[in-house]
């Protein structure tokens, strides 16, 4: 398992190397003049040439493109041209491995701003999943028991009807009805829990997180249901009534079991996407996290910030693809990694 | 398309015609397409989403149309009929004959207009998309499933590429670059043209990892079928054998994969609109009406419910309808 792992591992590394010269390509090539988006608006011709020099925008494309996965894998400074390094070191700022890149419109280097951000977007995806997983669980056996019947069609209908609704409007819904009209839960705002403690983080997280949980649960009730139903036409389902099992220990330990491993492969997908920035409901609730510092970035044009959270969105992908991977080998004994 | 199942009903037919003394005890065959109609008529929820979605079809073929007659004005002011918050005066957002959704706040706009033109370059981005989507994959997954070798390996990792991007933020970020290039290179007139070819692009050109893994599975059965080998036997080029003789056999999981994948685009439209990388106003989409609708959710709900509940309704039936379609395509189905 181990030689799976290290190989699935190499593959991963080679992917992350494409994702970032496709991203560097989309963004740097296509951008009619990166230096003065990072220069602004009201840069004469000399002050662009000036930035250009120091951001290293004259040197060709696969130059930058090696400096910056030379960065990646031993850290730089900045700013990236040698002289102005020398003539200013007051303006220099060292970026550790894994250096991402300088953010020229904020003035900091992308790693302290994704560093900044990624425990929001962290907190909000891991509530986000533990409610969807246990909704989208517990709904989907429920479906699956009354097959047919009012409460299957009704689980089933409600769920795919949220999933239907766009997510900035639930979000915005919630924000204007639940917390502003009825006054049933706090206006949101990220609260950490070394600040605030266990209950005001997740308080405060149960709005966004709810949102995110309704766009995702339908497909867990509808595959959770499926695989449910199936097993329950099994022998061995039978065997462990006849056992006198009760109920409860059939359906979650034995009929569940069949659907765990599309389920840990749906989750470990979705989790991925959301670990990236859930872009809208961070924009609508206002939530500090990797989705808010995407759209600030791209509306401010800030490309090395772009390349930096696409990198690290893809990052968690590829990670957590290895990772389902490898976890069959554990969910399932009949598979074996080779 | 000729399948197995077609040509043992042809032998039955015959078998039941000679043994048979009259004319009237012959066996009618049945083509597996007309199970599948017959299988999807039965099925009344899928009759249901079918005829909605046929309805929101007709809708957005018309709307132009009555645009352009003056029956509906998405973009005329009625000032007057707004009191002095700019919301729309009398209730339910100012509900009369003359304008049956009420008005937009601040404006003073048709909202059924607006909605009812939305609704028309939401659907044509949407299935643009959709189109460009499958016609990738589609061939990505034939050339990959029925040639092997380094084409399927290649066309592999190109799906775990793809599949590696973050979607929607790509979406986001991209636009900061693309649209400008679009209109400067692409010579694609600036504005929302630039901005809705950005979006059908995209949309496109990330949407069609799911379909080329279907149709790849399907392909790599199909390619050991007798009639590949009797046509690759016979000299057949490789384009025809792709096109020709494995193409026509896909098309339920294509149809099935386009009535599922529309409606996450009509989404996705949505959320740009949102994020204002969609086309801008004056022109109403969905996701821009919902948009502008946002900032009167609690002032004028009926103006913040129709297109939020439009785009439901949408997204619900097509979905409805793929599943019904699935269904009733499978020849292992036995209702």
């Amino acid at each position: 398992m181990w030689a799976y792992a290290v190989r699935r591992a190499a593959i991963g590394v080679v992917l992350l190397v494409a994702v970032a010269l496709v991203t560097f390509v989309l963004f740097f090539a296509t951008a009619a003049n990166p230096a003065r988006l990072a220069c602004g608006k009201n840069c004469s011709q000399q002050q662009i040439k000036v930035t250009e020099k120091a951001l290293g925008y004259d040197q060709p494309l696969y130059v930058q493109f090696g400096t910056f996965m030379k960065g990646l894998v031993v850290g730089r400074e900045f700013p990236a041209d040698k002289e102005v390094r020398e003539r200013n070191p007051e303006l220099v700022t060292d970026c550790g491995p894994p250096c991402l890149g300088y953010s020229v419109n904020v003035g900091t280097t992308v790693n302290s701003l994704i560093v900044q951000a990624a425990p929001t977007t962290i907190s909000l995806a891991v509530v986000a999943l533990v409610m969807w997983l246990i909704g989208g669980v517990l709904f989907g056996i429920l479906a699956a028991v009354y097959k047919g019947s009012f409460i299957d069609r009704g689980v089933v209908g409600l769920t795919l009807i949220a999933y239907a609704f766009p997510t900035f409007f639930i979000a915005v819904f919630f924000l204007k009805y639940v917390v502003i009209k009825w006054e049933i839960l706090p206006y949101p705002g990220y609260v950490t829990i070394a600040d605030g403690g266990v209950f005001t983080w997740f308080e405060n997280l149960l709005l966004p997180s709810f949102t995110l949980a309704l766009v995702f649960m339908a497909g867990y009730v509808r595959m959770t249901r499926a695989f449910v139903l199936e097993s329950l036409g099994e022998d061995y389902i039978r065997t462990a009534k006849s056992k006198g099992l009760r109920t409860r220990p059939v359906l979650f330990k034995h009929a569940l079991r069949a659907a765990l491993t599309p389920l840990v492969t749906m989750a470990g997908l979705d989790f991925a996407t959301l670990l990236g920035g859930a872009i809208i409901t961070e924009s609508v609730f206002a939530y500090p996290g990797l989705g808010l510092l995407t759209v600030q970035s791209s509306s401010s044009f800030d490309l090395p910030t772009i390349v930096g959270v696409v990198l690290v969105a893809a990052f968690f992908v590829i990670v957590l693809n290895i990772l389902v991977d490898i976890s069959y080998a554990f969910i399932d004994p009949r598979v074996r990694l080779g | 398309m000729t399948s197995p199942a077609n040509e043992v009903d042809e032998i039955a037919t015959d078998e039941a015609t000679h043994h048979s003394t009259g004319p009237s005890t012959a066996v009618v065959s049945k083509s597996p397409t007309r199970i599948a109609m017959e299988r999807f008529r039965k099925d009344k929820l899928s009759m249901t989403a079918f005829s909605i979605v046929v309805f929101f079809f007709v809708a957005a073929v018309l709307a132009p149309i009555l645009v352009k007659t003056g029956v509906l004005d998405p973009f005329g002011t009625n000032q007057d009929l707004l009191n002095e918050f700019s919301l729309p005066s009398g209730k339910w957002g100012g509900m009369s004959s003359s304008h049956p959704l009420g008005l937009e706040p601040g404006v003073g706009r048709d909202a059924l207009s607006r909605v009812w033109y939305g609704i028309t370059f939401s659907l044509a981005m949407s299935i643009s998309a959709t189109i460009i989507a499958i016609v990738l994959g589609v061939v990505l997954g034939i050339v990959s499933g029925a040639s092997g070798g380094w084409a399927d390996t290649i066309i592999g990792r190109l799906i775990d590429l793809t599949l590696s991007f973050p979607q929607t933020l790509m979406l986001l970020a991209l636009s900061s670059v693309l649209v400008t290039f679009i209109s400067d290179k692409l010579h694609v007139p600036s504005g929302n043209p630039s901005q809705a070819v950005y979006v059908v692009a995209i949309l496109g050109l990330f949407g069609w990892t799911g379909i080329a893994r279907l149709v790849r599975g399907q392909v790599l059965s199909l390619r050991e079928a007798e009639f590949v080998q009797a046509a690759n036997l016979m000299g057949a080029s490789r384009a025809r054998i792709y096109f020709k003789e494995i193409l026509p056999n896909l098309w339920a999981p294509i149809l099935v994969s386009f009535t599922l994948i529309m409606p996450t685009f009509v989404s996705a439209e949505a959320a740009l609109g949102y994020l204002g990388v969609s086309i801008g106003p004056p022109t109403p989409t969905l996701g821009t009406v919902l948009n502008d609708s946002l900032s009167y959710a609690d002032t004028d709900p009926l103006y913040f419910f129709v297109p939020a509940v439009t785009i439901m309704v949408i997204v619900v039936s097509f979905n409805l309808l793929g599943d019904g379609l699935r269904d009733a395509l499978d020849p292992k189905g036995n209702r």
